[in-house]
């Protein structure tokens, strides 16, 4: 056989595109609101974001280690959840809840599931929700030295005045990553312009979000209510880094726009007529969760087929 | 080998109802909040199951095969109005904290399962003990799932503070997803206990209790007996063959109802 003749199986068309470049990407788009974090709440944050990500990597080493697994920590993705779960914690928290959390986030919900990509709940945003369970009061505490009121979407939620520019910027309370509505979009265009993400699922659920809070938070379509609501809490942080994660999003396009506006009537039902100011990170895992259902009502038809055909058997 | 002691081994260890047959789901994952809460609702339960199992032994000859399912519900629900009657006379407080899981005890299924697949169909000795183990079972595990959330979410056991004073509370422990986190540990940590004695030779092999060697009509899947070989000569092997020949009426009555549903039609 001549050197020209390459034979191989398929596929033939490969892509240098690959789990750890992608994750690499995100952890870039990510460090804009990271470094604005610690400029904001000071050294701590960093400390934060350190014992997070130092305990999702170490317990996701150790699992591989004890159940004599393929050790999986270079494909970044252990990183890339104890960064998201850094920035979704309030500076004040105990060192030693954030390092709970990211064993939380790696051994529950992700490896006894079956590592990467057999996780059904975005690994962060469940390990944020089990701490805000079991540690309400902790992870709730938005004072620190540099602010000492409120959150700005629980001062809106209370009826008071919040001032919008500074919550673009991102000098209010709230968790380490949130805040600042620039150094996220900065993060969010960086990763639609190499091609990680698309707008699909963030553009649906901001604009799902934005017409409930209009028709049933209270105040009409006033700007300045609807851009706090837009600004505030989770949602861009949400939208763009977490609701677009490739594990837990549908892979069928019609299902991520059905997916998108799911998670905005969520995140709205929860924030306006909930308990709390917040509502992102049940809407979120909670809407993980349908999209089973949601990958099987939008499955595309084969090319040939009839639309709504029932498959042979 | 010893019939009653054979019985409570089996109800307690080798198929205990929560760890391994993973029956009674309800109350368990509901009412553990707490060591104290999960010992009540499962002595309470083992009370019941022994009694039932009894009865329905005694009257196993006498209950119509069509009609049994009433008449265990009957026979069972009698029990528990009656516990239920003595735990609002003698301690109103874990009736109030047990709440409506003392009526559910009626449709708890190892109650209903242990009835219909051993009960029904056994001599009463070895039914009363098989409802002993299997009760037993039942409230060791629920009070183990109890201490751990207790511990976990207040720092205490049976209400004695053992956590030192800076322990911070896992609150979610307290509520139903630690339920399913802590019984999810505790079914890892028995099944690695067991395999590890299994590889030492210990046998944990699920025989089903009360198997009539009526293979064609039991809807049991994973039943080790199935293709059941009758030159097997070991101990179990033999007491088995031996309880199939005492008790073959049952198979008998499967298949005349079976017969007669089809000339209905």
């Amino acid at each position: 056989m001549s050197e020209l003749l390459k034979v191989s199986s398929n596929p033939h068309i490969r892509s240098k595109v690959t789990t750890s470049s992608i994750m690499t990407a995100v952890v870039i788009a990510l460090l804009p609101a990271a470094g604005f974090g610690i400029y904001n709440f000071g050294p701590r944050a960093l400390a934060v974001m350190a014992v997070t990500i130092a305990s999702t990597v170490l317990t996701e080493l150790l699992f591989g280690w004890l159940w004599k697994k393929k050790i999986t920590i270079t494909d970044m993705s252990a990183v890339v959840t104890g960064l998201l779960l850094a920035l979704n914690l309030p500076v004040g928290i105990p060192l030693w809840i954030a390092a709970l959390g990211g064993v939380f986030a790696i051994l529950v919900v992700k490896m006894l599931f079956g590592g990467l990509g057999q996780n059904f709940m975005n690994p962060a945003l469940a390990a944020r929700c089990f701490l805000l369970i079991s540690f309400p009061s902790q992870m709730t505490n938005f004072v620190c030295d540099a602010y000492t009121g409120a959150t700005p979407l629980a001062a809106l939620k209370a009826g008071e005045s919040v001032n919008v520019m500074n919550m673009i910027v991102g000098k209010t309370a709230g968790t380490i990553g949130e805040t600042s509505v620039i150094a996220l979009l900065i993060g969010a265009c960086f990763l639609i312009l190499i091609g990680v993400i698309d707008l699909r699922i963030p553009g649906t659920y901001i604009v799902t979000v934005i017409l409930f809070a209009g028709f049933f938070g209270g105040h009409g379509f006033d700007p300045a209510y609807l851009s706090a609501q837009l600004a505030g809490g989770g949602l861009i942080l949400g939208a763009f880094f977490m609701a677009t994660d490739y594990v837990t999003r549908p892979i069928t396009i019609k299902g991520q726009y059905v997916y998108g506006v799911v998670l905005g009537l969520l995140t709205g039902i929860f924030r306006i007529f909930g308990p709390g100011a917040e509502g992102v990170s049940y809407a979120i895992i909670l809407g993980n969760l349908l999209v089973p259902l949601i990958e099987k009502f939008t499955m595309p038809v084969a090319f040939g087929r009839k639309a709504g055909a029932k498959h042979e058997k | 080998m010893n019939k009653a002691g054979e019985r409570l081994y089996n109800g307690i260890i080798k198929e205990n109802p929560t760890f391994v047959l993973m029956l009674g789901m309800c109350p368990t994952l509901a009412v553990t909040t707490s060591a104290m809460n999960g010992l009540g609702m499962g002595l309470t339960t083992a009370v019941v199951l022994t009694m039932s199992n009894l009865i329905i032994s005694l009257l196993r000859k006498v209950i119509p095969n069509r009609v049994r399912i009433p008449a265990f519900i009957v026979i069972i629900a009698s029990f528990v109005t009656a516990v239920q009657l003595l735990l609002q006379a003698y301690l109103p407080s874990l009736n109030d904290a047990l709440g409506v899981y003392i009526p559910l005890i009626v449709v708890n299924c190892i109650i209903l399962g242990r009835a219909e697949s051993y009960a029904y169909s056994n001599p009463p000795i070895p039914s009363l003990f098989d409802g002993l183990g299997m009760g037993l079972g039942f409230s060791l595990a629920l009070t183990c799932i109890g201490a751990v959330r207790e511990i976990l979410a207040a720092g205490s056991v049976f209400g004695f503070r053992i956590m030192p004073d800076s322990y911070v509370t896992i609150n979610i422990f307290g509520l139903a997803p630690g339920a399913f986190f802590v019984l999810a540990a505790l079914t890892a940590l028995q099944n690695y206990v067991k395999n590890k004695r299994k590889l030492a030779g210990k046998d944990y092999e699920k025989i089903q209790s009360g198997c009539g060697h009526d293979c064609l009509h039991c809807g049991e899947s994973g039943c080790s007996e199935r293709f059941y070989d009758n030159t097997d000569t070991s101990e179990d092997a033999v007491m088995d063959a031996a309880r199939a020949a005492a008790k073959p009426k049952a198979a008998t009555d499967d298949l005349e109802t079976i017969d007669l549903d089809k000339e209905d039609k």
